[in-house]
């Protein structure tokens, strides 16, 4: 659906921080999720009577369940530090997209109805009733958040703006605001096993199709196996891998490493989707469940390593809260985890990352590549949000900095970093992250684009970078459609995998074998 | 006498309202793993992180130098003068204190540059204009006006210490003494006391809750141990 026309953002040499401009997105509204949808997540779909009662009920238990968001409504000094880190606040200007006066609209609530001095002197320390202007902007504003995680770095108490975005969405959600595009989604991973809606036979077309292609391109049948009892590896990978370019490139460097190593390896039409939306909710419910496919695929192919794909998201649940939901990894001494923990090789860390995996075979000498094959390309690489900031590779801190950049500059020749300010734990979002890829969202997506944007295209002057690798499959889908705005060619984003796929030498395995 | 009670009442507030928050913040699960990366992955690690972060404020030095400088020299400051404020309240002096009295003097003075910066920030400085509520303005006059009277008594015009030091003595063995009368250090003990009541109702609250922010004071170790909520393990059990 169209939206609203709106003017792109210039890009200037360096980011610039903006004046205010109060009100700039207030019209910025996502669409909300209509009755089959949250019917089937067991939300109401519009506001009812007692809409203020069910929101502060929802608040009080979620302010019970989670200290993050306890500690982090209280903490906050108001000292200013993160006004200018959030990339929304950099691209629209409007002074509610600083990460602060996001948490504030929750703040004002929770002081009004949860503290003493709000309850006493509401006026005096910023308290506001909970009213239908405010549940507005919430919806507005608690959907024009990535949940990217950049002001928590720059915050003295690490204070995460998006575990407020989450809670305020569950509550919205609660009292019947849910938003369609992620409900949506959220249901057809549940009902088909993926975001995209892809059941099992067309998925296998697709493969089939895909192995073709490869076979056609490189003379080597490399496979694409689905359901296969008793791999030694399950891959889960976002489905947008499957039929979205650039994302099946990617795919296809997956498929040759494997293939390149000798790697006995499955994907599983159960569990198609890497992505968890549950994620952006803010529900532990709803993200378990959708995780539990995974364990359930793991426990049913008997599979002995869990191997992810390239999805930033998808990464952080994989790494941070896989093993805390549904046991995949180690260290667990109850029933539930061991079952499955004595299942898995515990030469390997659970769950994997494909860049860890690919990395430790190009070290090892198990797989060959030519960095010559990518010559024409000149790359720089964006760190996507959850991978920098929620996750990790390898074994010491800072490790989903180097294993990514390790891997491709050994299967390319020309890298160049952005500016520093603009990568690793300081990165600037895509701007279509956690639950904002959406149409309906466009305006929001392209300003907050506009820092990432500036950074690259310093690079694109400065090295004639024309090409930008990343590992998150919502980057990936966010620029190609944002960046012919601000006049890029959208080829120019595409995965770390996709570069691999160039570089591999396939016939030395062949060889091997 | 009506210091006496304000004081006891005041104190009363400030411990009873802390031991109630710190003890609802540990009570209070954090289900999942959420440290901000890259963060260290063995509790070492993350006492070392936090221990940077409450003296140097680390991540406020990477994000603003400005309001680092004013936050950490109002902040050290007050340290020092806070240190320097024990010869009231114990009954021997150690001899590192009588060192630090010379010092926390004269940090009263970072103490107060530091408040007037921050003030001057919250109206200086479009974005931090915008996120102001009338109580950060306040706090911080609150702050400065302790600071100031304070510093008169230590610089212009001095008060009886030895009455003050047996009325605090007084009070803490419970055996109530008369208070000094100049107004400026009764205008000091008031506005403390103030601050003392407001402290764990109010934004203040972020010395105990640095301490307790998930963000930082969780080790990096998602794939080794299985960290699992009570309220969340029981959702395993029926599985
Ligand atoms: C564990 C101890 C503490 C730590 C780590 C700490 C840390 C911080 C930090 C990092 C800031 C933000 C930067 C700034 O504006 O200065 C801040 C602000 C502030 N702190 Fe603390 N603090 C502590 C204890 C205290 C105490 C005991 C008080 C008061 C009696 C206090 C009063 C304030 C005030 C009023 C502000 C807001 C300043 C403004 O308005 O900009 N802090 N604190
Ligand atoms: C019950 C608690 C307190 C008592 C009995 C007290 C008493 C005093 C006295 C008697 C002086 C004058 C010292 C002299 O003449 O040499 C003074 C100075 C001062 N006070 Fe306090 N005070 C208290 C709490 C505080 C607090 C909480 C703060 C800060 C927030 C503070 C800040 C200052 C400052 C900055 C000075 C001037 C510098 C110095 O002499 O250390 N006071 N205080
Ligand atoms: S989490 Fe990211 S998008 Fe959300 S307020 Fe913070 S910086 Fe902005
Ligand atoms: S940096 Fe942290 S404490 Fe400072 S205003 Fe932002 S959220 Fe509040």
């Amino acid at each position: 659906m169209a939206a609203a026309e709106f003017d792109i953002p210039e890009v200037k040499d360096t980011i610039e921080i903006p004046k205010l401009r109060e009100g700039a997105m207030a019209h910025a509204k996502s669409f909300i999720a209509p009755k089959p949808v949250q019917d089937f997540m067991g939300y109401p779909h519009e506001l009812g009577e007692d809409w203020k009662e069910r929101a502060l009920d929802k608040m009080g238990d979620l302010l019970g369940k989670y200290r993050s968001l306890k500690v982090f409504l209280d903490a906050c000094v108001h000292c200013g530090a993160c006004t200018d880190k959030c990339h929304y606040y950099l691209g629209t200007s409007d002074p509610k997209n600083m990460p602060v006066a996001r948490q504030d609209l929750m703040r004002q609530v929770y002081r009004r109805y949860f503290t003493t001095a709000g309850k006493l002197f509401p006026k005096l320390v910023g308290a506001k009733e909970l009213s239908k202007e405010v549940l507005d902007d919430w919806y507005s504003y608690y959907h024009q958040c990535s949940e990217c995680r950049r002001c928590s770095v720059f915050c003295p108490y690490g204070i995460d703006t998006a575990e407020i975005t989450m809670a305020g969405r569950e509550i919205l959600n609660h009292v019947g605001m849910g938003q369609k595009y992620s409900n949506e989604i959220l249901g057809k991973v549940q009902k088909i096993g993926n975001n995209l809606g892809l059941p099992g036979p067309a998925l296998e077309d697709t493969l089939l199709g895909l192995e073709e292609d490869i076979e056609a391109d490189t003379g080597v049948p490399v496979k694409l196996p689905m359901d296969v009892k008793g791999a030694e590896v399950l891959l889960v990978t976002p489905s947008a891998d499957f039929f979205s370019e650039p994302h099946v490139e990617s795919l296809i460097g997956y498929a040759k490493v494997f293939h390149a190593a000798g790697i006995n390896w499955t994907l599983s039409s159960h569990a198609s989707e890497a992505g968890n939306f549950g994620l952006f909710n803010g529900n532990y419910e709803t993200m378990r469940k959708v995780a539990m496919r995974i364990r359930d695929a793991a426990l049913e192919l008997g599979v002995k390593r869990i191997v992810v794909g390239e999805c930033g998201h998808a990464w952080r649940v994989a790494y941070s809260f896989w093993n805390t939901l549904t046991g995949i990894g180690y260290g667990g001494n109850d029933p539930f985890s061991i079952e499955l923990q004595k299942q898995l090789d515990h030469n390997y860390p659970q769950p994997q990352h494909i860049c860890e995996l690919t990395n430790d075979l190009i070290k090892a000498g198990k797989i060959q590549v030519d960095p010559s094959k990518n010559d024409d390309l000149v790359v720089t690489y964006h760190d996507s949000c959850n991978v920098a900031r929620a996750s990790r590779m390898g074994d010491m801190p800072g490790g989903q900095f180097i294993i990514p950049r390790e891997l491709i500059k050994s299967v390319v020749n020309n890298f160049h970093n952005m500016a520093d300010d603009t990568i690793y734990e300081s990165t600037f979002c895509c701007g279509g992250g956690g639950g904002l890829l959406t149409d309906d969202l466009m305006e929001v997506r392209v300003k907050g684009a506009l820092p990432r944007v500036t950074a690259l295209n310093a690079v694109v002057q400065e090295h004639q970078v024309n090409f930008m690798a990343t590992i998150c499959a919502i980057c990936k889908a966010q620029f190609t459609k944002v960046l012919p705005k601000y006049g890029f060619d959208m080829s120019m984003v595409g995965g770390v995998h996709q570069l691999v796929s160039k570089a591999i030498k396939l016939e030395v395995a062949e060889q091997a074998d | 006498m009506i210091f006496a009670g304000v004081f006891y009442i005041a104190t009363l507030l400030l411990v009873a309202g802390l031991v109630y928050k710190i003890f609802d913040y540990s009570r209070t699960p954090a289900p999942l793993k959420i440290p901000t990366t890259p963060a260290p992955t063995t509790q070492s690690g993350v006492v070392y992180r936090m221990a940077k972060e409450v003296v140097l404020f680390e991540s406020l030095f990477k994000s603003n130098k400005w309001i680092w400088v004013f936050g950490w020299l109002f902040h050290f400051g007050l340290f020092l003068v806070l240190v320097r404020h024990l010869r009231y309240f114990l009954p021997t002096i150690p001899e590192w204190l009588v060192f630090i009295q010379p010092f926390g003097m004269y940090a009263s003075f970072m103490m107060v540059v530091g408040l007037a910066g921050l003030l001057a920030r919250r109206f200086l400085v479009d974005r931090v204009r915008y996120i102001s509520t009338p109580s950060d303005y306040l706090m911080l006059v609150l702050l400065l006006g302790i600071g100031l009277t304070g510093m008169m008594t230590t610089f212009v015009v001095h008060t009886d210490i030895v009455a003050l030091k047996e009325f605090f003595m007084g009070l803490m063995y419970f055996d109530v003494q008369p208070v000094p009368t100049d107004p400026i250090i009764l205008t000091h003990l008031a506005l403390v006391a103030l601050l003392m009541v407001i402290f764990p109702i109010s934004k203040l609250l972020h010395a105990p809750g640095v301490f307790f922010s998930p963000t930082r004071n969780q080790a990096d170790n998602p794939r080794e141990h299985r960290h699992v909520a009570a309220w969340a393990a029981r959702l395993d059990q029926n599985n």
